[in-house]
């Protein structure tokens, strides 16, 4: 009975939340316009179809390029890979956080102490230089390989976080009492405490995503994003490399970049709104 | 009269609605005078100790008059009661344990207080030291952390904290909960002789530990979800206690030397109302073995005796056909 | 005390084993021949192609085995020897890298340092009223969601090709010598600004916001309380509060750097700005993986440098890490 409460009680100050419905609401119509958007085209995004250097127009939405693609088509089909990265990327990196976190804070002693000492190590590498590294030896790259790698090295945040969750709800007394009773540690991992960090499993997961989209980003900005296909960060290294500076094309660089700030900085308020549906501390009067 | 307290009345704001933790609170404290308030948790205790001295949000003030030593207190001014606070109210804090800010020495965090207050720390440090060696600790306490001491030692430092500047009404808020019962008895007994010594004139102690007051209290006062149910001399309280409540209370205490097997100790069955939407009229009714419909209407707190008062229909009626 | 530097150093020590083994290990064990890579781009013929390869395979030390190659590595290492750069031959890494990293500490010191008092400052404040913080707010978290590269290239854009008042590129002025004079310094200056500009902007919203929250936090603690219990003003019990949510945010400091270096470089591959991030694109472009390996390393170096600072600065603030008991959790 009390379960039942509980996630009424979530799901009435979830829809209220005006964070997360804004939140929520921009990450969906960005969502809607990747899968969509490229029915709206007729071009393929690294076609030349039209006059180069154009300005926004009724033909060509957002303009062309300097070779004459438009940057409409290519924007709609970028979009696709930011969230494919944010997913697999974000998702692996929670995961494994989740599980390192887990078992370092369920267990303690020497476990704990090793993974922690993994997790700092891995914390204090940049994990952007590790990329880069990687990345520069790699003759072909897709967008997967670009996400494992990225869940690969972000896992550490989240593995604190719920390490030290995890560390403070084990030494409750429900918890002891599912050990007296002489139930199987995985046991009481999946049945007590993690239902109980519900809500820092989905704000991690949701930090990890918009984390994901930024790392990869920036690796296409460098040239070390995948080798074909399009995406935002490609249109904005091809926009710098290709003179949208000089010639003041600012529609190539301008959306590209815009996209990425809205669906992250949405992604962020979502997050502080979740904090508040879950931390009552902090709802507003 | 040292404190004055008339139909005070006091809210929590909640997104579900108003939560009536306190309703019509009418009492006085004399001069001198250790008044304790008993009752259980969630009866609204600590609610009227915060109303007196820190009513912030969520608590919000509905009606009701705080007169102290003849002048108003605010008490829903938060910048008007900087005034009184600290010189002629004090409180000890229930949370005393983690008063104090632990990255600052607790010799820099008073000085810090007490130049805040337009205080001179210098000429007050002799007193402060005087004040340290009543509760036996040591001078070197103000250049160490609160990490450094043990839960009683940050009692017994808050309590002096408290009564530095001499306030007129000291509120000690279960100042005893968390101690063992060797230092439960130091500590109560210090704050005998702090009013012994005019380091405060009158005290409100709150506890749900009656026996406590039993040893340093002059008078008691029972509550009830958010109401008064009695106020009288501690003798009287623990000795022919004339509200229901008070007297299902005073037979549930254990007493020393009565076996289990003579005595079965009796609880009062049921659980105290929700405030959010609280019945009407006495809030005790529905565990009351002796309520009939006149409870429907709320009891006012009165003097039957002298110095005794209670909210009770049936002692009314008891009082009016003696 | 004592036991709080041991571990911050093995730990600093540990991944700088494991920092240099990878960074030696990933150019080996990759697919493809680095070698063959850089011979292909030369067109040889057959004959030619071998001798060099031979020559190369040589000179990389690629034709020893392989634990000999890791020690001599390492040896090489302590004697500053980073190899020969190829993309600016003859010129050694070290060199090349020594050259840059001035650009890097004068962007990114000031960047951090004022974003950070900057922006600590900015999210107390922001605390104070309900008003202020609910427009503060989302201002400070589209800040931190904005790409790095983004808000430089807006800037560059609006500042230097529409109102034409900064320069886009290149430290000072192409049509300059290094010189000390005014002029000079005025145009390192004028080509530094939206550099700095684009680093500081991202980096404050993300103190803001973490101070605000922190500040929040501590206006609630029962210190706070019983301060304004005992009439304390509300500086006194702001500033308590400010000085102890301070000291997550220099923690925070010291776990942000990865991100910080990121921003760095990608804001120098916008601007142009011969630091260690602008040779890092031009080397990944040239295929010069002695380059790529110095500038990995260097990072490395430099973030545990600077984690180390942080955590005498954390010691030299927090009271309770110098009696023995550690502030830290985790």
């Amino acid at each position: 009975m009390k379960k039942r409460k509980k996630k009424n009680e979530f799901l009435y100050f979830a829809l209220r939340n005006n964070k997360l419905r804004i939140g929520l609401i921009v990450v969906l119509f960005f969502l809607v316009l990747a899968a969509v958007g490229p029915m709206l085209t007729d071009y393929a995004p690294r076609a030349y179809v039209g006059p180069a250097a154009q300005p926004p127009s009724s033909e060509y939405w957002f303009g062309t390029t300097t070779f004459g693609q438009d940057v409409f088509t290519q924007f709609v089909y970028g979009l696709f890979p930011a969230f494919l990265v944010g997913i697999v990327g974000g998702g692996l990196g929670t995961l494994i956080g989740m599980l390192v976190g887990f078992i370092a804070g369920y267990r303690g002693g020497l476990v704990d102490e090793f993974l922690n000492v993994v997790t700092n190590v891995i914390l204090v590498i940049p994990a952007f230089a590790l990329l880069l590294i990687i990345a520069a030896y790699l003759t072909v790259r897709g967008f997967v390989v670009e996400s494992v790698f990225i869940g690969l090295t972000a896992w550490p945040w989240t593995a604190r976080a719920i390490r030290a969750q995890t560390f403070s709800l084990s030494s409750r007394d429900f918890v002891d009492l599912a050990r007296l009773s002489g139930m199987k540690p995985r046991k009481i991992i999946f049945t007590e405490i993690a239902p109980n960090m519900m809500s820092y499993l989905v704000m991690a997961f949701i930090l990890q995503f918009g984390g994901a989209i930024l790392i990869a980003t920036t690796l296409d900005f460098i040239g070390l994003g995948p080798t074909t296909g399009i995406s935002l960060g490609l249109m904005m290294q091809y926009a710098v490399l290709w003179g949208a500076l000089p010639l003041g094309m600012w529609w190539w660089f301008v959306p590209p970049g815009a996209a990425i700030a809205a669906i992250v900085g949405a992604l962020y308020v979502m997050n502080v709104g979740l904090d508040e549906v879950f931390n009552p501390k902090l709802r507003e009067m | 009269m040292s404190l004055k307290v008339e139909d005070l009345t006091v809210y929590y704001q909640t997104l579900k609605g108003d939560v009536q933790a306190l309703e019509s609170a009418t009492f006085t404290v004399a001069d001198g005078e250790i008044m304790g308030l008993a009752g259980e948790s969630g009866c609204g205790k600590t609610t009227l100790a915060n109303s007196l001295i820190l009513l912030k949000a969520p608590m919000r003030f509905i009606e009701g008059r705080v007169t102290l030593d003849d002048e108003e207190l605010p008490v829903w001014d938060m910048e008007e009661m900087n005034h009184f606070r600290f010189n002629k109210i004090s409180v000890i804090p229930q949370y005393a344990m983690n008063a104090m800010n632990p990255t600052r020495k607790i010799g820099r965090m008073t000085a810090d207080l007490l130049e805040s207050r337009q205080v001179s720390f210098k000429k007050t440090l002799p007193e402060l030291k005087r004040r340290l060696d009543l509760v036996e600790l040591s001078h070197d306490v103000l250049k160490m952390y609160p990490i450094e001491l043990s839960g009683g030692m940050k009692q017994r430092t808050v309590m002096v904290l408290s009564t530095l500047m001499n306030p007129s009404l000291l509120i000690a808020d279960e100042i005893t909960s968390a101690l063992d019962v060797s230092t439960q008895k130091a500590v109560a007994g210090m704050l005998v002789e702090f009013r012994n010594r005019e380091c405060c004139n009158s005290a409100i102690v709150i506890t749900h530990d009656i026996s406590i007051l039993y040893q340093i209290a002059d008078s008691i006062m029972i509550m009830y979800a958010g109401q008064l149910a009695e106020k009288a001399s501690t003798d009287a309280i623990i000795h022919s206690p004339r509200h229901p409540y008070t007297k299902l209370l005073i037979a549930s205490l254990p007493k020393v030397g009565v076996k289990h097997a003579e005595n079965r100790l009796r609880g009062i069955p049921g659980s105290p109302p929700l405030l959010l939407d609280p019945p009407i009229g006495c809030r005790f009714r529905e565990r009351c073995p002796v309520a009939f419909e006149k409870c429907l209407e709320e009891p006012p707190f009165i003097e039957i005796e002298k110095g005794h008062f209670v909210a009770c229909w049936k002692e009314f009626e008891k009082n009016a056909q003696a | 005390m004592k036991r709080y530097f041991g571990r911050k150093l093995s730990i600093y020590l540990l991944t700088f084993f494991l920092a240099v083994t990878i960074d030696w290990m990933i150019p080996r064990f990759m697919p493809g021949d680095p070698i063959q890579n850089m011979l292909s781009r030369a067109a040889l013929n057959a004959n030619a192609a071998e001798v060099l390869y031979t020559y190369y395979a040589h000179a990389f030390e690629l034709d020893l085995p392989i634990w000999q190659q890791y020690l001599n590595f390492w040896y090489a290492l302590f004697h500053g020897d980073l190899g020969i750069s190829t993309y600016l031959f003859p010129t050694p890494v070290t060199k090349v890298l020594m050259d840059a990293v001035p650009y890097d500490l004068f962007l990114l010191i000031p960047a951090i340092l004022l974003s950070w008092f900057a922006g600590n400052k900015f999210g107390a404040f922001a605390a104070r009223t309900k008003r202020l913080d609910n427009t503060v707010l989302p201002v400070g978290y589209i800040l931190t969601a904005t790409p790095y590269m983004w808000l430089g290239i807006l800037l560059a854009w609006a500042f230097g090709i529409v109102l034409g008042v900064f320069p886009i590129s290149g430290a000072y002025s192409y049509t300059m010598a290094p010189y000390l004079s005014w002029t000079f310094i005025g145009s390192v200056l004028k080509h530094w600004f939206l550099p700095f500009a684009s680093l500081f902007l991202v980096f404050f919203g993300g103190w803001a916001i973490g101070m605000r929250n922190m500040i929040i936090y501590e206006l609630e603690a029962d210190y706070s309380h019983y301060l304004e219990a005992l009439g304390a003003p509300r500086k006194l019990v702001r500033k308590y509060a400010f000085r102890n949510a301070v000291l997550p945010q220099i923690t925070g400091l010291a776990l942000q750097l990865g991100v910080i270096v990121t921003g760095n470089i990608v804001v120098e591959v916008v601007f142009s700005y011969p630091g260690i991030g602008y040779l890092i694109l031009a080397a990944i472009q040239n295929q010069d993986y002695f380059l790529i390996q110095g500038c990995f390393l260097f990072l490395i170096i430099g973030i545990l440098l600077a984690n180390f600072v942080i955590d005498i600065a954390y010691v030299l603030v927090d009271p309770r890490t110098r009696r023995g008991m550690t502030g830290e959790t985790a």
